[in-house]
């Protein structure tokens, strides 16, 4: 069993990629599971057709204790069998999301949640490792591998290279690894170059760019991945090529993250700060 | 330097070369031979810092000074632990603070209400919780006065936002609900809580009670927790001073007296580490004189009441020599019963608040000598307080640890030990007489001219005990 946590900026499309990266698994035979790891605990509605309504912590909340639940009330089979699980928590500005992961995710294991084939479990983490609960998938015995999900935007890189701090604190005390960056492009100026580069000077790869497409829109509003809305379609090919590749990803490192100065100088030489220049 | 100073800090050198070099030096500031002339630059103790880990300090949190201390004696409030269950229940009524009153009915006093978090609370917010709870409490209780909600740890980490709460049920139940953010983590010592606890009277209670009319004799009775009835004596004396006491803070206090002590022509402060700040704010807000005073032992009494009466006029003051006349054969009858059984032996006491200075004088008047004393939170202005009321060369101790308590026990053999429930059964173990100076080890009242015959008697059924006798041969 691959245990795989997805981190990026908010709003960079973690949770379609992972969804549809994961169809693209199961299509190609492996058993998954997903774990969505934010209050909003829309890391599942792809798979499942309709948003989660039975999260751990809703379900815990109404019982009285997580204790009472049962495994089969907060984990569900969703397309081609691929079984979903969403921490859920509380609505902005209360009580301690974190916390809800951490209990969610000891509640999961405890009771079994992770059969013995399955062959990959992905956990969709809310944006950035903002507090020790976020962090709560990638401690020792969980997670070993991170994808990072980024763009050619310039905050999204700058939650990139702040995510891979995060993982080299857990990557020197418990053994987790960055697999690699995930491009969703936003068709900024010379993208694809831009985040090769930043993926070489993390010390990892580029592992798929996955072009913009409309389609994705199209299926989302369905509440389906690509692969199951169209399977024809091209864009459904970069997840499955993107899913493959994650399926044989050797290249597992302890990021070097960048410093301030560094990654802004990196914007330079790829000169996107004078191009703005001479545009206006 | 005195040669008592000199022996006395080779005695804590002796002590401190236990200690790694980063301890060693770090607990140095802490301990000092006593120069009550203030002459000598190197007899004053560093105090109100934070702990070194690892030395098993015994000090409590802000949610015990906010809670256990202030709050938690007000008794027509229902102070509520807002939190997890354990910080309630063992706070749970430990200091033996007596009120009047039906309890459950109109006064709450040694009941423990929490809103007992669970792992729901903690990652929804406990504030929905809080909201019922507040409700609930309401009708259960239709006589309460007043709501205090007191933060444990998780509160202040998850951002509960009490103060909103309270607002808004507050407006609904139509009684004061006091948010008190006390979280254990503030501060490096209960001190902070009381301090806490302060503020939140003074912006949510205090000027907001009724009194009908006022004398020129209105005085407040401050920081007398009413532990074992100490307030009730003290009290019992103001009266017969012919002074009017309007308010007593907190020990069987009601939320009234706590709405009204703004009236006072005079704050009379008991425990000044725990309320000197809302006195301070009355001076300067109501201008309202405020006056220590000691009602430990016959000697300290004369002179607190003589001092005391000197803001009053020539009645007051008649009366409080009136009064001297009056108990001093009755003080004296005690002395005489006791010294003689008590004369010389030596104390060592390691307390809170007033105690460690304040009890000194009753000691002394029953021919007993302090050879140690410190506080586990006590500030600068304590100590300034301690230094003169010692002999030169005692051992002034601030946060001390359990090894330099059995250390200097161990050296000074000091005859009895007053300290708290956590140093006890150590004491016990040792053989060495102990007394639960926090709580007055269930006895009481030692305020005024009703505590004195008791704390004689206690310490002289604790030093003479034939128990420790049999303890100590057995080893």
């Amino acid at each position: 069993m691959r245990q795989i946590a997805i981190y990026g900026k908010g709003g960079i499309g973690k949770s379609t990629t992972t969804q549809n990266t994961v169809a693209g698994l199961s299509e190609a035979g492996y058993k998954c599971m997903i774990v969505g790891c934010d209050p909003k605990a829309d890391a599942t509605r792809l798979i499942l057709h309709k948003k989660a309504q039975a999260t751990v912590m809703d379900m815990a909340r109404e019982r009285g204790t997580v204790e009472d639940l049962e495994i089969e009330e907060v984990l569900l089979t969703g397309f081609r069998g691929i079984r979903c699980a969403e921490s859920g928590g509380p609505e902005p500005g209360v009580g301690c999301a974190g916390r809800g992961v951490i209990t969610a995710i000891n509640f999961l294991e405890e009771n079994g949640a992770y059969e013995a084939d399955t062959d990959f479990v992905f956990y969709d983490v809310l944006g950035d490792v903002v507090c020790g609960g976020f962090a709560m998938p990638i401690r020792e015995g969980k997670a070993k591998e991170i994808y990072i999900v980024t763009s050619g935007e310039m905050m999204a890189m700058y939650a990139a290279n702040n995510i891979s701090r995060g993982i080299l604190k857990y990557a020197q005390s418990g053994g987790v690894r960055l697999g690699g960056l995930i491009c969703n492009s936003r068709k900024t100026d010379k993208e694809y170059e831009l985040i090769s580069e930043l993926a070489k000077r993390l010390n990892t790869q580029m592992i798929h760019f996955v072009p913009r497409d409309n389609q994705v829109q199209r299926a989302e509003l369905r509440r389906m991945t690509v692969i199951e809305y169209s399977p024809e379609h091209p864009q459904a090919d970069e997840y499955r090529a993107l899913a493959k590749k994650i399926a044989e990803n050797k290249n597992l490192v302890i990021p070097t993250p960048l410093t301030m100065d560094e990654l802004e100088s990196l914007l330079m030489e790829f000169g996107i700060l004078e191009n703005e220049e001479a545009a206006a | 330097m005195s040669t008592a100073i000199k022996e006395t800090q080779k005695l804590i050198e002796e002590v401190l070369d236990a200690y790694p070099e980063k301890a060693k030096k770090d607990r140095a500031k802490h301990l000092a031979a006593n120069d009550p002339s203030g002459q000598c630059s190197t007899c004053q103790v560093k105090s109100n810092i934070k702990s070194r880990p690892g030395v098993m300090t015994v000090r409590g949190c802000a949610y015990a000074g906010a809670k256990g201390v202030v709050w938690g004696p007000v008794k027509d409030q229902i102070t509520i632990s807002h939190g997890p269950i354990g910080c309630g229940q063992y706070s749970w009524w430990a200091r033996r603070n007596y009120y009047n009153g039906q309890t459950g009915i109109d006064t709450f006093g040694t009941m423990h209400i929490t809103t007992d978090f669970q792992e729901k609370d903690i990652v929804y917010g406990g504030d929905k919780n809080l909201h019922a709870a507040l409700h609930e409490l309401k009708e259960l209780f239709p006589l309460a006065k007043s709501m205090g909600i007191l933060s444990e740890c998780p509160v202040g980490l998850i951002g509960d936002d009490i103060e909103a709460v309270s607002k808004k049920a507050a407006k609904e139940l139509g009684i004061p609900i006091v948010p008190v953010r006390c979280e254990g983590f503030r501060g490096v010592s209960q001190s902070l809580g009381h301090h806490i606890a302060n503020d939140t009277i003074r912006d949510y209670i205090l000027g907001k009670g009724k009194l009908e009319k006022t004398t020129p004799y209105d005085v407040a009775l401050i920081g007398d927790y009413n532990i074992g009835g100490d307030a009730w004596a003290s009290r019992k004396m103001l009266e017969e001073m012919g002074l009017r006491v309007i308010a007593q803070w907190t020990g069987d206090a009601s939320i009234n007296e706590m709405g009204i002590a703004h009236k006072a022509k005079l704050n009379l402060i008991h425990c000044y580490r725990s309320m000197n700040y809302i006195c301070r704010h009355m001076e300067e807000t109501y201008g309202i004189p405020w006056v220590e005073f000691n009602f430990f032992g016959p000697t300290k009494i004369y002179q607190s009441l003589r001092k005391i009466a000197s803001y009053f006029d020539d009645r007051i003051k008649e009366n409080a020599e009136k009064m001297i006349e009056k108990y001093k054969p009755v003080m004296d009858a005690v002395v005489e019963q006791y010294k003689p059984r008590l004369e010389g032996k030596k104390v060592m006491l390691y307390v809170g608040g007033l105690r460690p200075r304040h009890t000194i004088g009753a000691y002394e008047d029953l021919g007993m000598e302090v050879v140690a004393s410190g506080y586990e939170f006590g500030h600068n202005d304590d100590y300034k307080r301690t230094y003169p009321e010692m002999k030169e060369g005692a051992v002034i101790m601030d946060d001390a640890t359990l090894y330099e308590l059995e250390e200097f026990t161990r050296r000074l053999r000091p005859d009895m030990v007053g300290s708290g429930i956590k140093e006890k059964y150590s004491y016990h173990k040792m053989g060495v007489p102990f007394r639960q100076m926090h709580s007055w080890d269930y006895s009481g009242p030692y305020h005024g001219f009703d505590g004195f015959p008791v704390f004689a008697r206690d310490m002289d059924m604790t030093v003479n005990s034939p128990t420790w006798d049999l303890i100590r041969r057995k080893r």
